[in-house]
């Protein structure tokens, strides 16, 4: 018996598990590992932490099966997040800075000029800055980047580097495509970025594709091939099986990350969504997508428990819901931080709208679940508005799916079915499929496809008036948010 | 303390605590709790500790301090709230699906009924409806037969209202049900061979919280002779994994 383990370096944890080739879970061992916040605004992990944490759950996810039963390696990572280290020693020069870090000012950035380069818009999750601001800081340490001493990745490559005892220098173009500095139509580093940022191309890994044996694994791993690094909102995509384009994944947690696969030529928004990589197998075309989140989804549920403490459990709120048949006429806008894709307004602030003496707490619980079922339906709208492709049904995963009203609320709104897939580690299992396509544990992407079975499945069945009329009441609850904002006379753009 | 020959120290102590903590609208200290009862401070602390386990207190987590917590309101409502219950048991019901390659379903108590809180398809892509919120037959499905086995009032009024047949092999006599029911206790599983519907078998086994409390039952259904042998008898392999199953939710139930 042979498997491919899978390794999710996530913002909180990291899991190792480990597929077989019916792609059923055999073995899962996880550990979390500490967020550091030294000041207001800033995020790190200590990188050297996360690689002691997986030596340790490889060794346990692997009790009683020998390294060579393992076909190969794959890892799906935490995008963006940036660790500088020491080529010679092998330790981190700094704490690494994780995505969620707004440390960086990003103000003065031309939003045109790195759209167009990289298909990404300025702001502060991205790796450029953080890069910058390491070398800016540290003196000394710009000079050492120059000469090749230290040298910058983000965790698949950190990853890499120690399980290969820092043979190898490479990241995949997934996760090269969220730093800023490649450029979208090449797929390599782009010396202007590069000089724009201030940061050497010495310090740099090699761009390799997602799916592609880069070497051997070292003491942890004995001679078993690392086949495969992939940012994880697009491991999801791909263990998902969105290989055609048109096709799309959203992953519900605290938040909401849509993608959806366009195909081999990169679609430029307009509508204010990220274009990235999707995957590339080998030296095949890479496939592009396009991303939209939803900012707030499962922590408006979160806010519904600890901020108001309406409910004891977030999964009450299903049961509060339903005590109810509709919202009211009540709204809930969670503009929280501003109001994202496809709005773009971030002075926008959160909002509770069609009050009347009739609204009870199931009424708000309903509107919660409603606004993650809007928020999924703008994003979808753009994507679809700039891709020319119809979503035809919406593959969910994460915790929310759990709720099976969300997931209904979710079909009825996007009008189309939601499909919940059998394996719930989407994530890993993009990264197992991509390792395991790279050895030829799975012989082609029709053999992943085989694995893929319906866990469950949400057909839409809102009237088609109804669902209208409850979204232009959603669209006016949002120019509610807008116009409560200080610059909220200019209204939407 | 005095404590009664015969009794439990330890509960008659927890509920000197829970009385302490009604008796005032003040939130209490680790040591005032102790000093109050004249306990050792550790001895409080493990208290307060298993009672916040069971929810009977909370803890302030910015003041430290202890309250009476949501699960002294919710004792008369039997049970856990069955959204919660669906997402605890969501990875564990995708993976006894795709071992046993059944469809599987988790179930509770309600009014009479089984009520359907989770289900996750046959893992063969054919068409399929998901049939969340339907409420089956206690007396004839395996899950009922579960929960009705860990609930002798459940079993009573199960009783009074009459079992009715579905098929020629559904148990309408109370004593053969009776039976059938200490025998799921003893093996700790539940099994129906076409009692509901003709050709259909149902392996089902009961999820518990701390202290053993069954909340619900979990399980699989399929035609019969994928799920038992020429003897009608239940294949050991699923029954393995829909104990292992089982016992997988328990733990994460249980906290």
């Amino acid at each position: 018996m042979s498997y491919v383990l899978a390794v999710d370096q996530g913002t909180t944890s990291t899991r190792c598990i480990l597929f077989d080739r019916r792609a059923t879970v055999v073995a899962v061992e996880r550990a979390e590992h500490p967020q550091s916040y030294p000041r207001p605004g800033w995020v790190e992990h200590d990188a050297a932490r996360i690689w002691r944490d997986l030596q340790r759950l490889i060794r346990k996810v692997l009790r009683g099966v020998d390294p060579s039963q393992v076909a190969a390696i794959g890892i799906a990572n935490q995008r963006e997040t940036t660790v500088l280290w020491d080529r010679s020693t092998g330790v981190p020069v700094a704490p690494a800075i994780v995505w969620q870090d707004t440390r960086t000012d990003v103000s003065t950035l031309d939003a045109e000029f790195l759209k167009s380069r990289t298909g990404l818009p300025p702001a502060t999750y991205f790796s450029a800055t953080k890069i910058q601001w390491l070398l800016d800081r540290t003196p000394g340490l710009r000079e050492r980047a120059e000469r090749g001493d230290v040298l910058f990745g983000t965790m698949d490559s950190w990853l890499i580097w120690n399980l290969t005892g820092g043979a190898l220098h490479v990241t995949d173009v997934t996760n090269a495509s969220r730093t800023m500095l490649m450029n979208l139509t090449d797929l390599d580093w782009d010396p202007e970025l590069l000089d724009l940022f201030g940061v050497p191309r010495a310090m740099l890994p090699e761009i390799r594709s997602s799916s592609e044996v880069y070497g051997t694994a070292g003491a942890v791993l004995p001679g078993v091939p690392i086949a495969a690094a992939i940012g994880d909102q697009q491991a999801a995509l791909f263990g998902q099986t969105c290989f055609e384009p048109g096709e799309a994944k959203c992953t519900y947690g605290t938040g909401g990350f849509l993608l959806m696969n366009t195909g081999t030529t990169p679609v430029r928004s307009s509508h204010g969504l990220i274009t990235t990589v999707g995957y590339r197998i080998g030296d095949r075309p890479p496939v592009f997508a396009l991303e939209g989140s939803i900012a707030i989804a499962g922590s408006l549920v979160q806010w519904m428990r600890d901020g108001l403490g309406l409910i004891g459990t977030a999964s009450e709120i299903e049961t509060l819901a339903r005590t109810v048949e509709d919202n009211g006429g009540c709204y809930i806008v969670p503009a929280f931080s501003g109001l994202f894709a496809p709005y773009w307004h971030s002075e926008a602030r959160g909002v509770i709208v069609g009050l009347t003496s009739y609204i009870t707490k199931a009424h708000l619980a309903r509107a919660v679940l409603e606004a993650t079922g809007w928020q999924t339906r703008d994003v979808v709208d753009a994507m679809n508005a700039d891709s020319g492709l119809a979503l035809t049904a919406l593959n969910v995963d994460g915790g929310m799916t759990a709720d099976n009203l969300l997931m209904q609320i979710v079909a009825d709104f996007l009008q189309v079915p939601v499909v919940r897939p059998m394996v719930a580690e989407t994530v890993s299992l993009g990264a197992a499929y991509a390792a395991g396509l790279a050895v030829g544990y799975w012989s082609d992407q029709r053999d992943l496809r085989a694995n893929r079975h319906r866990a469950g499945s949400w057909k839409p069945g809102l009237d088609s008036g109804r669902r209208a009329g409850e979204y232009a009441n959603w669209r006016r609850a949002v120019e509610c948010a807008v116009m409560f904002s200080r610059d909220g006379q200019d209204g939407l753009r | 303390m005095s404590h009664v020959p015969g009794m439990i120290q330890s509960i008659e102590r927890s509920s000197a605590v829970l009385r302490l903590l009604a008796a005032g609208p003040d939130r209490l200290r680790v040591k005032e709790i102790a000093d109050a009862l004249g306990l050792p401070k550790s001895t409080a602390h493990s208290i307060l500790r298993t009672l916040e386990h069971v929810g009977f207190v909370e803890q302030d987590p910015r003041t430290a301090r202890y309250r009476l917590g949501r699960g002294l309101l919710d004792l008369g409502s039997a049970g856990m709230d069955a959204n919660e219950l669906r997402g605890r048991a969501l990875n564990w019901a995708d993976a006894l699906a795709a071992r046993s390659g059944e469809e599987v379903r988790l179930g509770v108590l309600d009014d009479n009924r089984v009520l359907v809180v989770h289900h996750v398809f046959r893992p063969d892509d054919s068409a399929q409806s998901l049939d969340t919120g339907v409420r089956l037959p206690l007396h004839a499905t395996a899950l009922g037969k579960v929960l009705l086995a860990y609930s002798a009032p459940a079993e009573e009024s199960a009783v009074a209202a009459g079992l009715d047949p579905y098929t020629r092999r559904t148990l309408i006599d109370r004593r053969e049900l009776a039976d059938a029911l200490t025998e799921t206790r003893t093996r700790g599983w539940g099994l129906s061979v076409e009692e509901w519907r003709p050709g259909v078998a149902g392996i089902a086994a009961p999820v518990r919280t701390s202290g053993g409390l069954v909340v619900g039952a979990v399980g699989i259904a399929g035609p019969v002779e994928r799920l038992t042998d020429t003897r009608r008898q239940a294949r050991p392999a699923l029954v393995e994994h829909v104990v292992a199953a089982a016992r997988s939710i328990s733990r994460d139930v249980a906290g």
